[in-house]
């Protein structure tokens, strides 16, 4: 499954009245975090709480492995709070651009 | 069945509306607008027109729900009134910022306080800026043939603006008049089928009604204007056309009668301008050299028309069942901006407030005094009909 | 559960805040919906995040309506589907405190009056967070807003949490539910319950807002499981006239724990702690009373 595409060749322009597409992202929002989490697939059990808990939608399954779109994730720590095996930590990290 | 038939304004929207045909209509009843819905709802019970009818608590839900209804792809319908057109002020400016191609009667009626239920122009003209295109009819036979426009209008691609079919309360809603209705064919002729190219689609999904940034707002203000302006042409072409079809003309954004050599001239808006007409006839067989100027859309606004009416005139009377409290009304400082390089004499004549009946004495002593300018007497620029100042 | 959920992510790369629990009940509604779906969103905070041009996080087809109309807006979509014969397509809206129980309660009345096919999902973050955390018709006894500052004079909050629940079960809808990010398993089948439902149906969603309430973006979804474990929040359904408890607490969780975890409850004295136990015992004695009448009905019928 495919995650959302970026149109980084947004040219700026605007259509006719406010009819926009759906799901048009330009701009992606890691420079949000302070922290990041990361997963420690040798504890994960692969229970998808984490996908199911996250408010971004970040998380996700692919080849049963659990893995995170970092471009959106904002760094609100709800995945490592609420993982029942303790296997996601968040690790502290700069603005991205920085 | 027989095309001509003798019904009232309001009846006559909902038999413009029917041929219209629909899909959706929601609309809260208010007089003097209420017969509009009644017969519509008696038309979907008879399945003379196949439509969805909603019931709305409210006229704010009422044109929340027929954009949302249009914004599908589909015709809608909706009507109000003072009160309820004020009620839903905030989602006139939606449903125009949103480019949605709406059609909407308002019956014109007094804005509380104090209460009236009889007409006057005060509700519609007080949201000239709402972004709405405005019509404002004379008879019967305008009302129905305007409706059909106004679809026609608010649906073409470069325009996309809703439009606003004004009626004055009870002297139009509520009075009767023989009319001839075009047929089915005709319309459709005239009428293309609603194609929405921005619609909600399963299968190309939308994100529509959306925010904008502090440097894209005037770029969409700019267009919003822009189609407006491009309207004038459209509504131009669109009068031709239905003329072509159905042999019934009405001149475009405004019109004359008598005007060409007339000295003074009174501008009107909706059905007075009938019993104006009635007194230039009677004081042209007196000599008197008058005349009347219709405004039929005030928005766009007739800036060019109007110069080439009034050209030969040197004084204007401005007729209008409304007033700008602090200043003078609406149509005459529109008017006056349109004219203000011809160097004409200008007057504002407020009457028809809250019903006030307006009668032909009254046009002809508006004529007198707007004659009598030549002889040097001083009239104000602002005069309320009847009543001493 | 994850079985039924779409796996496509239809509300992504919003300006929500971290953490936001509005945000998680629309994405989770959203992937029990899927595609054939029309959102309506009123101003609050999930359109004032997800519909910034050009950053446009629906991957449904979804609209901002004018903030008194999302009942209204959901009629009128649903009237043109109808007539387009669109078969099979969810029509539902997510508004917040504003949107349901103040300025949109009205449209509400009238959308649940018509009963169209549509599901109306009031995400609760008990104030106006999107403007700020000004009071609103649900913000709880006590709390700070904005508008309720935590002085001697006014206090916090004087007013209770209006019972949406309760206001829409009066109206006879078809269905309504309470619910909370707090169980997702609970919510996700309440939304699944609601897409079949041929009628009007309700879901008030407990969407805690880290910002607004003054926790950790990380506690968002503990503290809304606080929330049923102290009784401050039941999860509750009503279908066809009947009353039903889904989730009854056999021993409460400490209120006074769960509000001073929150910084907009941190000014609350012994005795507001006491006027809010006692409405909590109320409204859940209430709310069984409810659950035994119908059960005695349905045995009498």
């Amino acid at each position: 499954m495919s995650r959302a595409a970026l149109n980084k060749e947004f040219s700026g322009e605007i259509p006719t009245g406010t009819y926009g597409p759906a799901m048009h992202l330009t701009e992606t929002l890691e420079g949000w975090r302070n922290e990041k989490p990361l997963i420690d697939s040798n504890i994960c059990n692969k229970c998808e709480w984490c996908y199911l808990v996250c408010p971004e939608g970040v998380i996700y399954s692919e080849n049963n492995d659990i893995k995170i779109d970092y471009r959106f994730c904002k760094g609100c720590g709800i995945c490592a709070k609420e993982c029942k095996k303790c296997a996601i930590k968040m690790e502290k990290e700069g603005a991205a651009n920085e | 069945m027989n095309n001509r038939v003798f019904v009232s304004g309001d009846e006559a929207i909902a038999l413009g509306v029917k041929l219209a045909k629909p899909k959706v209509i929601a609309a809260y009843p208010i007089t003097p607008q209420t017969i509009v819905v009644e017969r519509l709802a008696e038309m979907v019970e008879k399945r003379e027109l196949e439509a969805e009818y909603m019931y709305v608590e409210s006229e704010h839900s009422a044109l929340a729900a027929v954009m949302g209804a249009s914004v599908l792809g589909v015709r809608t319908f909706t009507a109000t009134s003072s009160q309820g057109l004020l009620y839903m002020a905030e989602v006139l400016h939606y449903a125009s910022g949103g480019r949605v191609p709406l059609v909407m009667m308002n019956a014109n009626r007094s804005v509380a306080l104090p209460w009236s239920i009889f007409g006057d122009q005060r509700d519609s003209l007080s949201l000239l800026d709402s972004g709405w295109i405005q019509a404002y009819v004379e008879d019967a036979q305008e009302t129905l043939d305007m409706v059909i426009q106004a679809y026609a209008l608010a649906e073409n691609k470069n325009v996309l603006t809703p439009v606003m079919v004004n009626l004055d309360g009870f002297v139009l809603t509520h009075t009767y008049e023989a009319i001839d209705i075009p047929t089915e064919e005709q319309v459709e002729k005239f009428l293309p089928e609603f194609k929405l190219e921005g619609k909600m689609d399963i299968n190309a999904p939308k994100n529509l009604f959306f925010s904008s940034s502090p440097s894209d707002n005037i770029r969409f203000k700019l267009q919003q204007h822009q189609a407006m302006e491009d309207s004038r042409a459209i509504i131009k072409e669109l009068d031709r056309q239905y003329e072509e079809i159905t042999g019934r003309g009405y001149g475009g954004l405004a019109t004359g009668y008598r005007t060409e050599d007339a000295e003074s001239i009174i501008i009107t808006l909706g059905s007075i301008t009938g019993l104006v007409k009635d007194v230039v006839d009677a004081l042209r067989s007196q000599g008197k050299r008058v005349g009347v100027v219709k405004i039929r859309f005030m928005r766009p606004f007739p800036e060019e028309e109007l110069v080439e009416l009034c050209k030969n005139a040197d004084k204007i009377g401005v007729l209008e069942k409304d007033i700008s409290f602090g200043y003078h009304g609406t149509v005459y400082t529109n008017v006056a901006d349109a004219l203000k390089a011809e160097g004409k004499k200008l007057i504002n004549y407020i009457a028809g407030l809250g019903g006030q009946n307006i009668s032909a004495d009254d046009i002809c002593n508006i004529f007198s005094q707007l004659q009598s300018i030549d002889t040097g007497v001083n009239v104000p620029t602002l005069n309320f009909v009847g009543v001493k100042g | 559960m994850l079985k039924n959920l779409d796996k496509e992510e239809y509300f992504y790369g919003h300006k929500g805040c971290g953490g936001c629990g509005g945000s998680l009940a629309v994405r989770l509604a959203l992937k029990v919906l899927g595609k054939n779906t029309f959102v309506v969103v009123p101003a609050g905070c999930m359109s004032a995040v997800g519909f910034l041009y050009p950053q446009l996080s629906f991957g449904v087809n979804a609209l901002i309506s004018p903030f008194a109309s999302t009942g209204a807006m959901l009629s009128g979509i649903r009237a043109a589907a109808n007539a387009l014969d669109i078969k099979d397509c969810n029509v539902v809206g997510f508004a917040g405190d504003g949107g349901t129980a103040d300025i949109g309660l009205q449209a509400l009345s009238g959308a649940i009056d018509r009963g169209d096919r549509i599901i109306y999902i009031c995400y609760d973050n008990e104030a106006y967070m999107n403007t700020g955390v000004q009071q609103s018709g649900l913000t709880p006894y006590g709390a700070r807003t904005t508008t309720t500052p935590p002085g001697d004079y006014i206090h916090g909050s004087k007013n209770n949490k209006k019972d949406m629940f309760d206001i829409v079960a009066a109206h006879n809808i078809k269905y309504a539910a309470t619910a909370s990010i707090g169980n997702i398993p609970d919510y996700i089948r309440k939304v699944e319950k609601a897409k079949n439902i041929k009628g009007t149906s309700y879901i008030h969603v407990a969407a805690p807002c880290p910002t607004g309430w003054g926790i950790d973006s990380s506690e968002t979804v503990s503290i809304a499981k606080e929330a049923i474990h102290c009784g401050l929040w039941y999860l509750a359904e009503y279908e066809d006239g009947v009353y039903k408890l889904n989730h009854e607490v056999r021993e409460y969780a400490s209120i006074e724990g769960y509000l001073k975890k929150q910084s907009r409850f941190k000014h609350l004295t012994d005795e507001d702690i006491e006027i809010i136990q006692k409405q909590r015992d109320r409204k859940i004695n209430l709310i069984k009373r409810k659950v035994k009448n119908y059960e005695k009905i349905l045995e009498n019928q």
